[in-house]
């Protein structure tokens, strides 16, 4: 597997550390109560098929990267910074 | 059908066209007691205890492939109990027992060899550890042995006694643990259910599971709709999807586990080696193939094959543990989609929807399961009750933070198991 850094080019999966589901970055805000925040901790929607993941370029530039990429067939197709979702 | 030496040579002799069917093949009928989701081992094994246990025998198992098709017949046949934390010890104590008595209990051969699981240390702090984990181990009224490098190498002449890395400082020796022959465990079961009246439905994949006011009534499938009392879920890797058809969101993340076959060799291994500071574990099947395997991973995958870093790393443990492993050719490899928990500990309870129950999140551990998951998840569908060894295993540890079974210490988050 290979993974398109947007600061790098597409480097191998080697370099890069996994960091979970996307949806680690839609925190809820502080009072969102306790069934907000057991969702966003705990429970995923998991998908057979597009899911967007986070991807650290630990090896390599240091960015935190959404990569959009299929789990049954490893297909990998886009990336961007975190920063530039908001 | 009945097995014996003699019919094995009776069928060498007149072509092996005596053999007949194990289980039937039947349709499926229009109502149940009782619908387990999953011909897995884990859904085998629910039936057979169902019928066997509470005389529930209007049960239908509804696998999508066939049975011993998915991780019953993709794993490294691993039957263990050397768990430490409460809630996992007791219900693997108790599957263990299940394992010991299995062949007895369903007739059938399943190969079950007490050949000893040994996880090894390289430090004092680990070995301290071990001692504690044993301890816990013996508590529980299993077994565990402490042992010193010298014994430890009257065990395992050949694993690599002097590496810099990682000396051999000691070991824990399960000697209850061991292998067992997987596809005879699936066999053994659904033959055990299908002969008590349970129709194993194959080539039946659901796609809705239906509810009226909070109460499930039944299921639809690709062969049509089946109406049932209780419909139990028990899909490993698909948890997630099966789930989300009665509007569940669940702690669950489906990942890639490899695992590799050396060719047959001779006998090199005395039983199951962990060697968990490298994430490599090895033992050594009947036929003579080298059988090991390492970490997920780790990440995301329905792919049921996994990439070359986790190989190579795997391949780089076992030259560390065992340098004469490198003359053996690996034969195959395989990814299993495991279902994977926040603290790393499966969950066997009720859901919201009366009548609906889960059984997943058995992450890489699954298979020493089969008896002690089945068992405990046919208790809970008949009486509504927990089994007592698996009552811990509760959906609402996450959401309260109470009675969380992080075995490994790491923090019960995803991605950290």
């Amino acid at each position: 597997m290979r993974l398109p850094c947007p600061i790098c080019g597409e480097r191998d999966r080697r370099e890069f550390y996994y960091q979970g589901d996307a949806v680690a970055l839609d925190r809820p805000a502080r009072d969102a109560g306790g069934a907000a925040w057991d969702d966003y901790l705990h429970n995923r929607d998991n998908p057979a098929g597009e899911t967007r993941d986070l991807w650290h370029h630990a090896a390599g530039c240091g960015a935190w990267i959404v990569v959009t990429r299929d789990t049954v067939t490893h297909a990998v197709s886009g990336a961007k910074l975190v920063g530039a979702k908001r | 059908m009945g097995y014996s030496g003699f019919k094995v040579i009776k069928e060498g002799l007149f072509g092996q066209k005596g053999w007949k069917p194990v289980w039937r093949d039947p349709a499926p009928k229009a109502e149940y007691d009782v619908v387990i989701i999953g011909g897995g081992g884990h859904g085998l094994s629910t039936a057979y205890y169902l019928a066997k246990e509470h005389g529930i025998t209007n049960v239908a198992v509804l696998e999508k492939g066939y049975i011993g098709g998915g991780n019953v017949g993709r794993n490294t046949t691993i039957v263990r109990a050397n768990y430490m934390l409460p809630g996992n010890s007791e219900f693997y104590s108790h599957s263990l027992k299940l394992w010991e008595g299995m062949e007895q209990d369903l007739n059938y051969n399943t190969m079950m060899s007490q050949r000893g699981v040994m996880m090894l240390c390289h430090s004092d702090g680990q070995r301290d550890y071990f001692a504690r984990r044993g301890n816990s181990m013996v508590n529980q009224g299993d077994d565990a042995e402490l042992l010193t490098p010298e014994q430890v190498r009257a065990e395992a002449p050949m694993i690599d006694f002097d590496n810099v890395r990682f000396p051999i400082y000691g070991g824990l020796m399960h000697r209850r643990g061991g292998t067992a022959r997987h596809d005879a465990v699936a066999w053994g079961y659904a033959r055990g259910a299908d002969t008590r009246g349970v129709d194993l439905i194959q080539n039946c994949e659901v796609t809705g599971i239906d509810i009226e006011g909070g109460v499930v009534r039944g299921v639809q499938t690709t062969r049509g709709a089946i109406r049932a009392k209780k419909v139990a879920i028990v899909v490993a890797g698909r948890s997630s999807q099966v789930a989300a058809m009665a509007g569940m969101r669940l702690p669950i993340e489906s990942h890639v586990l490899q695992a590799f076959v050396s060719e047959g060799l001779k006998p090199i291994m005395p039983g199951v080696i962990s060697f968990g500071m490298g994430h490599f574990y090895i033992s050594q099947s009947d036929k003579g193939g080298l059988v090991f395997g390492g970490d997920l991973d780790f990440y995301a995958s329905y792919a049921a094959r996994g990439n070359l870093p986790m190989k190579e790393h795997v391949m780089d443990a076992a030259m560390t543990l065992m340098p004469s492993i490198g003359k053996a050719k690996v034969l195959r490899s395989w990814g299993g989609i495991m279902d994977m928990s926040p603290d790393g500990s499966p969950i066997i309870d009720k859901t919201d929807t009366e009548g609906l129950f889960l059984n997943c999140g058995w992450c890489y551990g699954g298979f020493k399961a089969v008896p002690g998951s089945g068992f405990s998840y046919a208790h809970l569908i008949a009486t509504g009750q927990h089994h007592a060894p698996a009552a811990r295993y509760r959906l609402d540890r996450f959401r309260t933070g109470a009675g969380l079974m992080d075995e490994e210490g790491t923090g019960s988050q995803h991605n950290l198991h």
